[in-house]
């Protein structure tokens, strides 16, 4: 039965739609100025590799794949909380998580 | 065998002549704050345990021996092997005993000279260094290892001509020293470039053999040793390079007396004696040899007649004497130019020494004008130097009028013309020597009631050092007796072996009766009675005094002011160098080099500049410039 | 239902609600719709047989990293108005820019051979026990790094995110 789901669509569907999600999230990192919605649009990006990832394992039967997205939601959890982290402490010292006033780092 | 066994013993003492005095020079360089006034004694130790060594060796030398010994392979590339060696046989054992002897003395003398001064333990680290590249000047082997002696003691000249380092005078004679024996140097150096290409060796054997298949005459030897004699000018202060001499009195007197009159300068003489079998087989560089020497001898001796510093008129005698050995050498006799050397160690350390204490007794006026009447106050010094000066004159029978004669006799068998020139130097010598006698010593004190109230004796360490000077410039002479008084000339004899392998290439040589000898002394003797005539009758009876230099005129004023020859190098050489550095610094340093160099800095800050343009600090820029560039990578990916 | 009508769903759903994570001006409506993006995920990650990694991402990014977004959005006081505005050029230069990675990153996939991979024989890959199986037999030393990373991560947040003593 599962087979038979598998074998209904091609792997390329999966592909595009994970390329859609990443130019999706490329596209925020842009577009948005704060600090917290950038972090998001990161996850979201994160994400459509994760689900490539597993597409991969699925079609190539392979269960490697599933433990590389096990590792990067480890590291995807721990980069948001010290990413939180800063972005709190940087709130506390300058009232905004707008990244265009964060511009010291020059030079 | 027995004979082998015998000079085997020899290596070790041998090997450690020299290096006493470097141990001398490393405890009184590090520790010489410590040890004070000891140093002095210290350094002095060490050379009489050289010299002392030196003796033996002179005792215990087989007679027609000589001992030649690898102490290390130095270098080796391809089949060349250069090793330190060193080589005992009469020729060195005698320079060993000059260096370390009068050395020795001149220690002790320095301990009382300097004692006032606060450089004392320097001073004496430095002689017992000049003494270590001495030795080994004298007992190396090979040119290469003479050659590391010869830029030694180059090195200890300089340190000590500008020992007072504070006075500028003093370091610009220093590097005058220092440069003009370098231009000798280069030509030694050059020499051995040849000698290692043709004869793939450095040492005396290997270039002697190698030098023995080529021809009399050869362009190669001829080459190698007008080289050798470049060397020996700059090292021996002989005409176009001796001007670094006199300015090198700014060092301290005792440094005049061992470097600069008895044991240094003499190394050219040394240099061409120990390579008399290739000087003899180029007997055109011979002649050159000659002609330098005897020209040099009358040149400095006018200059010495009108100067009025005591030490200058030793320095320019010096340069004087120093041209007639060369002139020896120049006519092949090698022995007699040693002995020269030998019997002027004595006497001109003497009359340096002498003049030492007569500048101590003033209180450091070198000016004789200001001088005279001073045999009464120390009586010591004034009979040292009386003997000194008759020695240097050629007065029978100080050691001067032996070794000088034979010189004399020499030139005479070979070249008449040599001869009166050097005769006539040798009566200028006489003059000059005897007019700084005479107003050093003579008459009515000339100098300051201060100076009259100081003048004394100096103490034992000085007069003693003096003393046994004076015993060896009265009785060296009869070491090397002419054939009409002695059957004997043990000197000669005593070298004989290591000149016996140039006799061969300089002929016979015209034996002189004794009738021509006779007559040759005489002549000598008269001429030397003559001008101390005419100088006793100048300086003492009419007390006539060298006017300043100022209302000299015609020649004499060109003699004072030593022919304008340093003004003449100035202008021909000094001179162009400087504007062609000028040229060279405005052309070249100017503006090739600084235009490359500051548009090299240009282009690195323009870029810098400019690329800092990008560092915004916006991190919404940084993104962007990310993504476009990932962007730009994958498509070149998927066209390429 | 066939399962291609469900991906498509699933695949409409994820790409609608990233496209309000991304468009949407208040920052709650942004991690909300971020939930919404992750449960589709969620989902796709059931039809690729790993149900396990579909609970864990469940857990982790809609349990854990999406609450705790939320609460610091809530910590920030951010809402519409605190919104800092970007101009329109750079809204659609940033448009621009995405749709020309979204090209650039299909035109790559277009040359791609999946033939290798067009047939599955292993369907229970996705179970517990075979990915915990590689967890800690493989794939051990990364799995215990994790949790020193995990600490570090965990020392480091607290240290940024604590009030200054002063």
């Amino acid at each position: 039965m599962e087979q038979q789901i598998l074998q209904a669509h091609p792997q390329n569907w999966y592909l595009v739609l994970s390329t859609i999600l990443f130019s999706i999230g490329v596209m925020g990192v842009l577009m948005r100025r704060n600090a917290l919605i950038i972090l998001m649009c990161i996850e979201l990006m994160l994400n459509s590799v994760n689900l490539l990832l597993v597409s991969f394992s699925a079609y190539a039967g392979n269960t490697d794949g599933q433990v590389f997205v096990f590792f990067i939601m480890v590291v995807a959890a721990a980069e948001v909380a010290v990413g939180l982290a800063l972005l709190v402490s940087i709130y506390r010292n300058i009232a905004t998580t707008d990244i265009d006033v964060l511009s010291k780092l020059k030079w | 065998m027995e004979n082998f066994l015998e000079l085997t013993k020899l290596i070790s003492p041998a090997s450690l002549i020299p290096l006493f005095p470097l141990l001398g020079f490393l405890l009184t360089a590090f520790f010489g704050k410590t040890l004070k006034h000891a140093a002095g004694w210290l350094a002095s130790a060490m050379i009489l345990i050289s010299f002392c060594l030196s003796t033996f060796l002179f005792i215990n030398l087989p007679a027609n021996a000589d001992l030649s010994f690898t102490i290390f392979d130095w270098i080796k590339f391809g089949n060349v092997t250069l090793s330190f060696g060193f080589l005992i046989d009469h020729l060195s054992i005698i320079m060993l005993l000059v260096v370390t002897g009068i050395g020795f003395l001149i220690h002790l003398y320095s301990i009382g000279y300097m004692h006032n001064d606060e450089g004392f333990a320097r001073f004496f680290s430095y002689l017992n260094l000049f003494i270590f590249f001495m030795l080994l000047l004298v007992l190396g082997n090979s040119y290469l290892v003479m050659f590391i002696g010869w830029e030694g003691v180059g090195l200890c000249s300089y340190l000590l001509i500008g020992f007072w380092f504070k006075n500028d005078a003093y370091n610009d004679a220093a590097k005058k020293a220092f440069i003009m024996n370098r231009i000798g140097d280069l030509g030694f150096l050059v020499a051995m470039f040849y000698m290692l290409f043709y004869f793939g060796g450095l040492d005396f054997e290997t270039v002697n053999a190698g030098a023995q298949t080529l021809e009399v005459g050869n362009t190669l030897l001829v080459t190698i040793t007008l080289l050798l004699f470049v060397g020996a000018m700059g090292k021996s202060a002989q005409i176009p390079l001796y001007t670094w001499l006199p300015d090198a009195m700014a060092g301290p007197t005792p440094v005049s007396a061992l470097i600069h009159a008895a044991t240094m300068v003499t190394a050219g003489i040394y240099m061409i004696a120990r390579s008399n079998i290739i000087f003899a087989m180029a007997p055109l560089t011979l002649e050159v040899v000659m002609w330098v020497g005897v020209i040099t001898s009358l040149f400095a001796a006018f200059i010495g007649m009108k100067q009025t510093d005591i030490k200058k008129v030793l320095a320019y005698s010096t340069v004087s004497q120093l041209g007639l050995m060369f002139v020896a050498l120049g006519v092949g006799a090698f022995s007699s130019g040693m002995f020269h050397v030998v019997t002027h160690a004595f006497f001109k350390a003497l009359l340096f020494l002498g003049a030492g204490s007569v500048i101590h007794a003033m209180g450091g006026e070198q000016d004789i004008r200001n001088m005279g009447g001073l045999a009464k106050y120390i009586k010591i010094t004034f009979y040292t130097f009386l003997i000194a000066t008759l020695a240097i004159s050629g007065i029978f029978p100080f050691a001067g009028f032996f070794s000088k004669d034979e010189i004399l006799a020499a030139s005479f068998s070979e070249h008449k013309a040599v001869w009166v020139l050097a005769s006539i130097s040798s009566m200028i010598t006489a003059f000059y020597m005897f007019r700084v006698m005479f107003l050093t010593f003579q008459n009515s004190f000339r100098g300051t009631e201060e100076q009259k109230h100081h003048l004394h004796e100096s103490p034992w360490t000085m007069t003693v050092p003096l003393s046994i000077l004076a015993i060896f410039s009265m009785v060296a002479g009869f070491w090397g007796m002419p054939a009409v008084m002695s059957s004997t000339h043990w000197f000669g004899t005593y070298l004989a072996p290591v000149f016996e392998g140039s006799k061969a290439y300089l002929g016979e040589g015209h034996h002189l009766d004794h009738g021509t000898e006779i007559m040759l002394m005489v002549i000598a003797t008269v001429l030397a009675l003559v001008s101390i005539s005419i100088a006793y009758v100048m300086y003492v009876k009419n007390k006539t005094l060298p006017e300043a230099d100022a209302e000299t005129t015609g020649v004499a004023k060109w003699a004072a002011n030593k022919f304008y020859v340093d003004e003449f190098y100035d202008k021909i050489i000094v001179r162009p160098i400087t504007i062609l550095s000028d040229v060279l610094f405005v052309l070249v340093d100017k503006l090739v080099i600084d235009l490359v160099v500051m548009a090299g800095a240009w282009l690195v800050g323009f870029t810098g500049r400019t690329i800092r343009l990008v560092q915004t600090g916006n991190t919404g820029f940084y993104v962007f410039a990310m993504v476009i560039g990932m962007m730009v990578l994958m498509f070149i990916q998927l066209v390429y | 239902m066939s399962s291609q009508l469900i991906f498509f769903m699933l695949a409409a759903l994820s790409i609608l609600s990233a496209l309000f994570v991304v468009f949407s001006k208040n920052p709650i409506y942004n991690v909300l719709w971020l939930i919404v993006c992750f449960f589709s995920i969620a989902g796709h990650y059931v039809m690729l047989n790993a149900q396990f990694l579909a609970v864990v991402h469940i857990i982790v990014y809609a349990g854990a990293i999406m609450v705790l977004m939320l609460f610091t959005v809530m910590l920030l006081n951010l809402n519409k108005e605190s919104e800092p505005h970007k101009s329109l050029m750079l809204k659609g230069a940033s448009v621009i820019t995405g749709g020309m990675m979204l090209l650039v990153l299909l035109a790559a996939m277009r040359s791609t051979e999946l033939g290798a991979y067009a047939a599955p024989a292993v369907t229970d890959i996705g179970y517990v026990q075979k990915v915990g199986m590689k967890l800690f037999t493989d794939f051990l030393l990364p799995f215990e790094m994790t949790a020193v990373l995990f600490l570090g991560a965990m020392v480091g947040a607290v240290v940024l995110a604590k009030k200054e003593v002063n």
